[in-house]
């Protein structure tokens, strides 16, 4: 026989081939094409690593900080940046501050639509962009920490620790938001969606999104090595809400939300051209985090799940003027990305224009600068640790059972 | 015929004069009012796309500026901050001619500057407040 056929590979043999910088790297997108001309056999035999990017609104994040001690100490029990509340119930001088959160004087929403202009994603931009950010804080004071008030500057560059730290990011798939009422344009998370099904707003970046190139999470677990904001980070945990036992077509891609990933980054090493702080018209403020995660093409199923293209991935449309809310009602149908990257999709036999709010641009960006990392020898590939929750544990992420409280006040 | 979309000023002394339909008037000139203001500073302010003959429009916005009224194109007052926008696509929905759209090719959002008439519907949708308006 004259196959030298070498896959399956370890995660040893390809970080050989990164050290000596043999590695044969390509994006998500390249990998569509080559597996196209070449086949799924002999695209696994030739590329040792496939790049993916995402760039989007990422709610559930922020970043935990580490001031240091001021003289006399202090035990900070409310805390704001730059007029943003952080989080002050964990030790003395250690804060977390949360992208959704408003500044302080923050109008909100009593004039609708209110505009978010700067909340927690802005501080931590902020703090990446090497920026000095006001801090302001109140004890009660104690015997070991006496001070009852700060107000400093600090910059990041001096602070002790502070990593992004966050909670559910990089979602496997997300709904398509439109608007079934025919009375107004609603304001969401998802931009604003245009009345009587006038606009779709969308956000994954497809084909190149991470867990959409490894729907089983085969690679991507804990301890994942990922591109996280410009810098290097790691997957620490499932992501909130991480519910792998949804639908999936044939390809085994999940048809709607599904997988998340936490994960963890220093922030000294970010680049703002990576994570910026975000307002979205009478919802709120958030941030959009760039991920980047590299997938190790260990045999011909990975080279397979590698190469899936936007016209096989499906995302379901659903009413967010009423059925969103209430969690009510079923989706108005399935599209494809390819259909939602055209620019119109068609619903209930109406042609609606979309709405991304994704960069896939930036998307591209980070699985090439990923790409680049890989083959100069500067990023390796780390096996998980310990794997996600798969389907067959029938995990699924679950509504919130009220139970009454006697006396309460509902 | 040649059309020009430009922003007037009118300082507060012109505000009751009828510069506007003179220009016409006079200079054979199409008008189609994009905006109109009075601003805090009781300025007049008029957004509006002029069609006409080359030499007459050259001559007529030459007259409007000897009579006081100050006049730029209009695509130098709203711009888009270009380290800001991170090309998601957040604000194309709100876009009532077609002034930002998607390139389907490269995924790049196009802003073109000879599509917008300034309604600033963009400014809040973006996420990133990218777009700027000045007025």
């Amino acid at each position: 026989m004259k196959e030298a056929f070498t896959v399956p590979k370890t995660y040893a043999e390809i970080n050989e081939k990164i050290r000596k910088g043999q590695a044969v790297v390509v994006t998500a997108e390249e990998m569509i094409d080559l597996v196209e001309e070449e086949g799924v056999k002999k695209a696994a035999e030739k590329v040792d690593v496939v790049t993916t990017g995402t760039f989007g609104p990422m709610c559930s994040s922020g970043a935990v900080l580490n001031t240091g001690h001021s003289t006399p100490r202090m035990k900070i029990s409310k805390a704001w940046l730059n007029d943003v509340p952080a989080y002050c119930g964990l030790a003395a001088v250690d804060l977390y501050i949360g992208v959704t959160e408003p500044q302080q004087d923050d109008p909100l929403n009593t004039v609708h639509p209110g505009q978010f202009r700067y909340g927690g994603g802005h501080v931590i931009e902020d703090l990446i962009a090497r920026k000095d950010v006001r801090l302001v804080a109140e004890a009660y004071g104690t015997d070991c920490y006496p001070r009852k008030a700060l107000d400093t500057w600090i910059n990041v560059k001096t602070l002790n620790q502070a990593y992004l730290l966050n909670p559910r990011n990089s979602y496997q798939n997300y709904n398509v938001a439109v608007n079934l009422s025919t009375q107004r344009d609603i304001y969401t998370y998802m931009g604003v969606v245009k009345k009587d099904l006038g606009s779709a707003s969308f956000c994954s970046a497809g084909q190149l999104s991470p867990l959409l190139n490894d729907p089983y999470y085969r690679t991507i677990g804990i301890g994942t090595r990922i591109f996280l904001a410009g810098a290097q980070g790691y997957v620490y945990w499932e992501g909130t809400q991480h519910s792998p036992s949804e639908a999936r077509g044939e390809n085994g891609v999940p048809k709607c939300g599904s997988g998340t990933l936490a994960v963890v980054g220093d922030l000294k090493d970010m680049d703002t051209e990576f994570f910026r702080g975000a307002s979205m018209l009478g919802y709120g403020c958030t941030a959009a985090v760039g991920i980047g995660i590299p997938i190790p093409i260990l045999d011909e199923e990975m080279a397979r799940y590698t190469a899936v293209k936007d016209a096989d991935i499906v995302a379901p449309v659903v009413d967010y003027s009423h059925n969103y809310g209430h969690n009510e009602g079923k989706p108005l149908g399935y599209v494809s990305y390819a259909e939602l990257k055209s620019g119109t999709i068609n619903i209930n036999g109406r042609d609606i224009p979309t709405t991304p709010l994704s960069s896939y641009r930036k998307a591209q960006q980070i699985a090439g600068i990923l790409k680049e990392w890989i083959a100069r020898g500067e990023f390796f590939i780390q096996e998980p640790i310990q794997l996600l929750p798969t389907p067959d544990t029938g995990q699924k992420f679950k509504p919130l059972k009220e139970r009454p409280v006697s006396g309460g006040v509902a | 015929m040649e059309t020009r979309r430009v922003v007037l000023r009118f300082p507060k002394h012109l505000l009751d004069k009828p510069i506007t339909s003179q220009l016409v008037r006079q200079f054979d000139l199409e008008f189609n009012i994009l905006r109109a203001d009075i601003t805090q500073e009781s300025e007049g302010l008029l957004i509006m796309g002029l069609t006409g003959k080359k030499a007459n429009l050259e001559k007529g916005l030459r007259w409007a500026r000897e009579q006081g009224v100050e006049i730029q194109p209009l695509s130098k007052d709203v711009v888009r901050n270009e380290k800001a926008c991170t090309h998601c696509g957040a604000c194309i929905n709100v876009c009532p001619t077609d002034a930002l759209t998607i390139d389907l090719e490269t995924r790049d959002v196009i802003f073109n500057a000879n599509r917008c008439i300034a309604c600033e519907l963009c400014v809040p949708a973006c996420p990133f407040r990218a777009m700027e308006v000045a007025f």
